[in-house]
């Protein structure tokens, strides 16, 4: 049993899941030209994988003991259905939300940030409780990545950048220079 | 004709439409396990398995496959071939297995893939879809292999575990962290567009020498 | 060209639907299946003998193994340890005396979990070796607690009482003390961390030192012996 705040701090700062181990990239460098998009995606996303969480902890316990091959699949239908979901809700909820969503939401299906997150739980043996705690930690880590990309892609969209530099490519570079700020956060944890 | 269709449709993926370069697509894989050569040809390999296997069986099931469930069959038909690919590696290479970690499982999640089946191979035949599976998987092995090369020498002061340099080479060691992945694949995508924008100039002068000889 | 057009006639019924994904589903699973029991019987052979490999490497003279529980108060042999239940080896040499334990144990280095094998000797209290099985520290730098030779050497006849201190390199002087890692101290004062942690754990549920658990697996001596 891991101590809890580290899976919580190491998810969201030390490993942080798109600046160091690269997941969810997809919507990281597309979607990161509005703040606010961001931010809706980044929450809806952190709400997919704490259900993701829950389930994967369930079929690992109680199914995938007798079936371990299966893990792959069960995962990916799990979310895929959360995704399809959680879609109809906000559709019901608040249709000028889903409106402004659009195609993001199902876009999340493909995020590998959720589909890695119930990997990587799945591989350090985490419990009920340290699943959740990581699902927190890992959408809250995601939401603030993006959050910080599309903060400084906006800022810079009033600058003047060399034509060949712009788009995915100044992106990644500003991309890699966060990366480098959170690596500060290694040896948070350490007590010497 | 014929010959040349599939010719060219091998092709594209590897220079034109590149799945990296120019589509930007796959790119979760791609940072995480190029931190050296061996590991980024490992996962282009498996990655290649799981394109063409999946482009394969779609093309040929895709008048069988009803339209509204098309990508849930995609979905099942890519996660079979990907979790074919990881027990094949645990079994023969456990030690790059181990490295490439849980990222082999995450092919799945590579938009490439599923984004080939829904754009090409459930519209073409086989043979056509096959070799388009094949350029596409081509071009992101060459795209993984020159970003692992880079990152691997510069970082490591190796080449597929082959120490190039002396013992004073002072390896760049960001380069295989996380930022380096960014940073590399940031200026590799900076200098294809330099060449892309290079050759638009040469042709633009070209068409304009024609127009003005005319 | 030989685009196909789609055919956009009727909307297929539900049924069709439901069947399509079964059939997609069943074929899906008895391939998975398939290749799932045949890489079996590598995958578990690749698995022991990285075990052995390790747990040799950690108990110098070692040449057979066993999997030890701690179950009703007592450590008894287990053929095949459950699931989440803490094991440790013992190490026998080819007459079958016991020579010490390898005991696994994990716990958060300096950017992630760092897992290792200790070997420890309960007759005179000491450690006598360390390998590091999984590890994600800076390259360069905390990869060193497997890299650096001298630090590993540094576990082949540690002291545990009271417990392990990692000190400066090359101030060391009482046998529970190892030197560090100069620029990766966080990363070897973890490894300490793991090791006094996980020895607290076990120090109690271990019998006394000359009456351990008799090497009584002898499937796994015909085995070893194939080998």
């Amino acid at each position: 049993m891991e101590n809890l705040l580290w899976v919580f701090v190491s998810a969201v700062l030390v490993n942080n899941f798109v600046l160091t181990y690269f997941l969810g990239l997809c919507p990281f460098l597309g979607v990161s030209n509005s703040l606010e998009t961001s931010f809706r995606l980044g929450l809806a996303t952190t709400f997919v994988m704490l259900v993701t969480a829950v389930c994967a902890w369930v079929l690992n316990t109680y199914v995938l003991i007798h079936a371990p091959y299966l893990r792959l699949i069960c995962f990916i239908v799990v979310i895929a259905s959360t995704v399809q979901f959680i879609e109809m809700l906000i559709k019901k909820l608040s249709p000028a939300l889903f409106r402004a969503m659009g195609i993001f939401l199902p876009l999340i299906t493909t995020n590998c940030a959720i589909l890695g997150l119930a990997i990587f739980a799945t591989n350090r043996g985490y419990g009920f409780w340290e699943g959740i705690v990581y699902a927190l930690g890992a959408g809250i880590g995601f939401t603030l990545a993006m959050v910080l990309l599309a903060g400084l892609r906006e800022e810079s969209e009033l600058s003047d950048i060399p034509k060949l530099i712009q788009g995915t490519a100044m992106n990644l570079i500003i991309a890699g220079i966060l990366s480098m700020a959170f690596m500060g956060f290694a040896g948070l944890f350490s007590t010497t | 004709m014929k010959k040349n269709e599939s010719y060219d449709e091998f092709i594209k993926g590897i220079w034109r439409d590149n799945p990296v370069f120019v589509q930007v697509l796959g790119m979760c894989p791609m940072l995480a396990v190029t931190n050296s050569a061996v590991n980024a040809v490992a996962m282009g390999m498996a990655s290649l398995f799981v394109l063409v296997g999946s482009s394969f069986l779609v093309s040929t099931f895709r008048h069988l496959i009803p339209k509204q469930v098309r990508i849930s069959c995609f979905i099942i038909i890519i996660a079979t071939f990907v979790t074919i690919a990881d027990y094949t590696l645990l079994a023969l290479v456990p030690k790059v297995h181990k490295e490439l970690g849980a990222f082999i499982p995450l092919i799945v999640a590579n938009c490439l893939i599923l984004g080939r089946q829904e754009a090409f191979a459930s519209r073409y035949p086989t043979r056509l879809a096959v070799m388009d599976a094949l350029g596409m998987a081509s071009g992101f092995m060459l795209a993984l292999f020159s970003l692992g090369a880079v990152r691997e020498i510069l970082g490591d002061g190796a080449l597929f575990g082959v120490k190039l340099f002396g013992e004073n080479f002072e390896p760049w060691v960001i380069m295989i962290l996380p930022p380096g992945g960014f940073l590399t694949l940031g200026v590799i995508l900076l200098f294809f567009n330099w060449f892309k924008y290079k050759k638009d100039e040469f042709l633009e002068d070209v068409a304009a020498a024609e127009r003005g000889s005319d | 060209m030989t685009t196909d057009s789609r055919k956009e006639a009727t909307s297929p019924s539900s049924l069709r639907l439901v069947l399509t994904l079964a059939i997609a589903g069943l074929v899906s699973g008895i391939a998975i299946i398939g290749i799932y029991e045949s890489t079996l019987p590598t995958i578990t052979a690749n698995k022991a003998r990285e075990l052995r490999e390790a747990v040799f490497k950690v108990l110098p003279g070692v040449t057979q193994m066993q999997p030890l529980v701690h179950r009703d108060s007592e450590l008894v042999v287990v053929d095949q340890p459950d699931k989440d239940e803490p094991v440790i080896y013992g190490g026998y040499d080819d007459q079958g005396d016991f020579l010490g334990y390898a005991m696994p144990a994990a716990g958060p280095g300096f950017q992630d979990t760092i897992a290792i094998l200790y070997g420890y000797e309960p007759d005179e209290k000491i450690v006598v070796g360390m390998e590091v099985l999984e590890s994600r520290e800076t390259p360069g730098l905390g990869d060193k607690i497997y890299k650096d030779m001298d630090f590993v050497g540094g576990f082949s006849a540690l002291s545990v009482e009271p417990e392990i201190v990692a000190v400066k390199k090359g101030t060391k002087s009482l046998p529970n003390e190892i030197d560090a890692i100069t620029g990766a101290t966080i990363s070897a004062k973890a490894v300490v961390r793991i090791i006094n942690e996980a020895h607290a754990r076990w120090v109690g549920q271990l019998p006394a030192p000359g009456s351990e658990p008799p090497f009584v697996l002898t499937e796994a001596a015909g085995d070893e012996a194939g080998q």
